[in-house]
């Protein structure tokens, strides 16, 4: 068997491959070559190969097939195996792994090798990719090398500590005698490295923190330590572009801003220091912004006395105006994390800040930004937002979205006058509208509503800016809800902060009904478009035209769409007389806070009762259907449903309904005498339809989800569930009837009996039609009282009549989920 | 530090020193990702980024990319110190170090590396220590010295 080619070799051959193929194919010859010699277990070779299976293996092929062979390397006597075996280890291995358990003993009897190259290579090893269990097994080993006179071991023994401690912080405490003397140490690699282990310990537990504040006096030494580097003169050995060690003196520093953050005393101890440092450091080259930088951090975050911290900001000042990008980029970090505390001393430096908006590097850019909107305040709000908003204009994409939302808060909290606050909300829906977060429509449509005297002119501005372009869907969403409300205003030309523009009633239809018909337009946008042009219906007088576009949409494929549209021609049709009060003004609404929009919708949900008196008077059912049930169930454990019957007179406000709930008896005679007027409240479109809030059905669900009570012969009938505000015990079920089949079901009539225990009150449906093929639901509202809150059962009886014939159905509904009854 | 990684323009790597644990398979990924977004950026561009929940710092030497992972708390500029320390020790070692000699010297790199940093923590800021170090580990190499453990055979 010839002598494996040589490292050097392969890597020349494998390098003249012309292609991935050719590639692929070499290291295919050459692994098979590799594992037959591993199987002779040939000892002369096998540090060759593997060496050459880690180069392959940094190609990216595999070769795991060489992890024992690392092994039975590190093993060796021969130090040229041990060095390759580890670093095969180190990169073949990871502590996912069993085989590298194995490695213990071999590290645990290199640890206590003669050779201190050897025992370097297990510290290395055990420092860089040694598990728990590892850790555990030889951290006694690392703590004595630990204690030697060996600068070369003891270093490296300090950075193994420190990551045996982060993988069993328990043996940190084995540690702590082990550094009572390391500080005083002359050689760097170990001053360093010390530090680092002091460093990690300190951060990890506060009672070692405690102790070396205390106990071991740890900070004069550290002074000490700083002020030598600082004043000694020039030392070849550690000296980078004329500063002494600066690795050390930025890990020192980082070691001082742990002993002095929330430490009066050790803060003042470090005072004259970090002044001393922060003054001294050469600035020309990035060493000495290195340290200064972290000179500004150690600084900040002690408590420093304020001529220091002053110091650090106009530090920071002055590395914003420095040409290097990265000084500039850790300066706006730094200023980030101090605006809150020292947010004059930031706010001098503003204009520096507004500049970094200009800046070519993204995250430059992005840290600008960040801080400009910590900085903005009640007198520079105007400055700041011209700069801003320019900013957002030309911003990369993935900025706008929390740019928009940045000026919006901004301008909530700060804006000098109403006017001022729309104009830059317009501006931004007209620039980034497509970036703007979802919950903006809600609270801008708010924002709008509560500025009164604004109306027109923000009805005039969005009309102007939804001609120019429909494509940006919050824009054209909150333009359609405001034309809707205010097209009255503007169609009179009653502007008065800006010259009014003349436009008919035509214009705008024009308007509303192509966002309906565009491509561009979402459902969602669709159905603000809708509602709109109904409101105008009591707003215009060219009521005939809306009433087309709305009978037409009534057969719309989008079920949305649809159901607003047949409800709006219902309103035409037979509630005529409703029609104005319902789409009257929207009033003032409550401020919310971040929820928006499910505020708004309680709001309406409040002031919906005093609408109520015109709500139409639904179908009335017959009382003697209460009785059917009856006969039909026969057994005592069930009460017939009361249902309500329709007042004919006005009804009163909604708190009566719990008080009908109460009267009502459970005795299982007929049909009860009509109790006080109930107001109903109509199943939930109209309100929809009012508020024009899309996400108002989603409120509704709440916890619990909803179910399928009934599927059969085409008709399936789903319940949705809510809790009834103030009374937890009432379950409010909707029921939401479909029919799949091919013909409508008309006469359709659902009935529900629940146990005595329960009461149960069934509101009246939307219609008494489910329209075929899934066009439309009806739906019912069913309040339930469940006091003693058992699991709740019901009983549904449905009968409708499809092509001709009559249909009924009896069912038991027991799949109700226990959320709905507990 | 949490890694290093160092790759040639066209995206191939050189060298990759890991110090937190990760699957094989998750190592090549974020390699992949990582690569690509940096040979993305523009010439002009800071040093730091970014990445997922990471802080990067990188530079380039010539055809060579140099970038490390550092936690939260890590200084990015000394890091770019730490990054031009090890270049220039490379570039001692090697006389005039390019990329050539880290493809075919590549244990030689990790050595150094491993002489250098341990556990992603500088173990020795004397440039003369950690070359010296590296020299006197490879004459134990090239005498070819067997090395008896303490265990005396009479």
């Amino acid at each position: 068997m010839p002598a494996p080619i040589r490292l050097r070799e392969l890597i020349r051959t494998i390098r003249t491959a012309r292609t991935q193929a050719e590639e692929r194919e070499m290291i295919q010859k050459e692994c098979a070559a590799i594992r037959s010699s591993f199987r002779e277990e040939d000892n002369t070779y096998r540090c060759r190969n593997v060496a050459k299976l880690l180069y392959m293996h940094m190609l990216g092929y595999p070769a795991h097939f060489g992890q024992l062979e690392c092994l039975k390397l590190i093993a060796s006597q021969k130090f040229t195996d041990k060095r390759i075996g580890y670093l095969g280890a180190m990169l073949l291995l990871d502590e996912r792994q069993d085989v590298h358990l194995l490695m213990t003993n071999c590290i645990k009897n290199d640890l206590n090798h003669s050779t201190q190259y050897v025992q370097g290579l297990a510290l290395c090893t055990l420092g860089c990719m040694g598990s728990s269990e590892m850790c555990r097994d030889l951290a006694g080993e690392v703590e004595k090398l630990l204690k030697t006179s060996n600068s070369y071991l003891r270093k490296k023994a300090a950075l193994c500590a420190v990551h045996v401690i982060r993988k069993v912080p328990e043996l940190m405490e084995m540690f702590l005698p082990a550094t009572k003397n390391l500080l005083s140490e002359k050689n760097h690699g170990v001053l360093h490295t010390s530090v680092v282990l002091l460093t990690e310990m300190c951060e990890r537990s506060p009672d070692m923190l405690a102790h070396f504040r205390k106990n071991e006096k740890l900070v004069p030494q550290l002074v000490r330590i700083l002020k030598n580097l600082i004043m000694s003169g020039y030392s070849p050995e550690h000296d980078v572009s004329g500063i002494s060690d600066p690795f050390l003196q930025v890990r020192i520093l980082r070691l001082l801003r742990i002993l002095g953050r929330s430490d009066d005393d050790s803060s003042e101890a470090m005072n004259d220091i970090l002044a001393q440092v922060a003054t001294n450091t050469e600035t020309s080259k990035n060493v000495g912004n290195a340290i200064l930088y972290e000179t500004v951090l150690t600084i900040m975050d002690i408590k420093s006395e304020s001529g220091l911290r002053v110091l650090a900001i106009n530090i920071l000042g002055r590395f914003l105006l420095n040409n290097d990008k990265n000084i500039r980029y850790v300066a706006l970090t730094s200023l980030l994390k101090t605006v809150q505390t020292d947010h004059n001393a930031v706010q001098r430096h503003r204009s520096t800040i507004v500049d970094c908006l200009k800046d070519l590097d993204v995250s430059i850019k992005r840290r600008a930004m960040e801080l400009s909107f910590a900085l903005v305040n009640g007198n520079n709000i105007r400055g700041m937002m011209k700069e801003l908003l320019y900013f957002l204009d030309s911003c990369d994409p993935e900025f706008k979205a929390d740019c928009a939302s940045g000026v919006f808060l901004a301008a909530e909290k700060y804006a000098p006058s109403k006017r001022w606050h729309i104009d830059t909300i317009m501006r931004v829906l007209t620039t980034a509208g497509s970036y703007v977060r979802d919950d903006s429509v809600p609270n801008l449509i708010q924002l709008i509503t509560n500025s009164v005297e604004m109306h027109a002119y923000t009805v005039q501005r969005l009309y102007k800016a939804l001609l120019d372009d429909i494509s940006q869907q919050p824009l054209v969403q909150v333009a359609s809800w405001c034309i809707g409300e205010y097209g009255d205003l503007l169609v009179s030309g009653q502007c008065e902060e800006e010259e009014p523009i003349q436009v008919t009633e035509d214009e705008v239809l024009d308007v509303l009904e192509g966002l309906l018909v565009s491509n561009l337009s979402t459902p969602v946008t669709r159905g603000y478009s809708l509602t709109a042009i109904m409101k105008l219906s009591t707003r215009f007088t060219s009521v005939n035209r809306i009433k087309k576009v709305v009978s037409i949409y009534g057969s719309s494929i989008d079920v949305e769409l649809q159901q607003r549209a047949v409800e709006y021609n219902a309103l035409f049709k037979k509630y005529d007389h409703m029609r104005p009060a319902l789409l009257e003004r929207m009033p003032i609404m409550e401020k919310s806070a971040s929820n928006g929009p499910t505020e708004i919708v309680q709001t309406n949900g409040e002031t919906e009762p005093s609408v109520e008196p015109k709500h139409p008077p639904p179908v009335t059912q017959p009382a003697n259907q209460a009785n059917d049930l009856l006969d039909l169930l026969g057994g005592n454990d069930v009460v017939p449903v009361i249902q309500t019957t329709m007042p004919t007179k006005p009804a009163s406000a909604g708190g009566e309904l719990l008080d009908l709930l109460g009267d009502l008896s459970l005795s299982g005679g007929p049909a009860p005498a009509p109790a006080p007027s109930v107001p109903t409240s109509q199943p939930p479109f109209l309100l929809d339809g009012l508020s024009s809030q899309p996400l108002f059905n989603d409120i509704a669900a709440a916890a619990i989800p909803p179910m399928t009570a009934y599927n059969k012969n085409g008709l399936k009938i789903d319940f949705t569930f809510e809790r009834a505000n103030p009374n937890p015990n009432i379950a409010v079920i909707t029921i939401h009837a479909s029919n799949s089949t091919e013909a409508d079901m008309t006469d359709f009539v659902f009935q529900a009996a629940v146990p005595k225990t329960f009461q149960l009150q069934l509101l009246s449906p939307s219609s008494n039609v489910v329209p075929a093929l899934n066009q439309g639901t009806v739906t019912q509202v069913i309040r339930v009282l469940n006091p003693q809150k058992q699991q709740l059962r019901m009983r549904i009886k449905l009968t409708y009549t499809l092509k001709g014939s009559p249909v009924q159905d009896l069912a038991e509904v027991n799949n109700f989920p226990p959320q709905s009854w507990q | 530090m949490q890694f290093m990684l160092l790759f040639s323009r066209q995206g191939k790597l050189r060298l990759q020193k890991w110090y937190v644990p990760l699957s094989d398979k998750e190592r090549k990924k974020i390699s992949r990702d990582l690569v690509q977004t940096i040979l993305a950026r523009k010439p002009k561009m800071c040093s730091f980024l970014e990445w997922r929940d990471l802080k990067i710092v990188y530079k380039r030497y010539a055809s060579l990319y140099f970038c490390c992972a550092v936690e939260d708390q890590d200084n990015e500029l000394i890091t770019l110190e730490i990054i031009h320390r090890y270049v220039e020790l490379l570039d001692k070692y090697f006389g005039s170090v390019c990329e050539l000699d880290i493809i075919f010297n590549f244990e030689k790199a990790y050595f150094i590396l491993d002489e250098f940093l341990l556990g992603g923590e500088a173990q020795e800021t004397s440039k003369k220590n950690v070359l010296k170090a590296i020299e006197q580990a490879d004459l134990l190499q090239e005498v070819r010295i067997f090395l008896y453990h303490q265990i005396h055979l009479l």
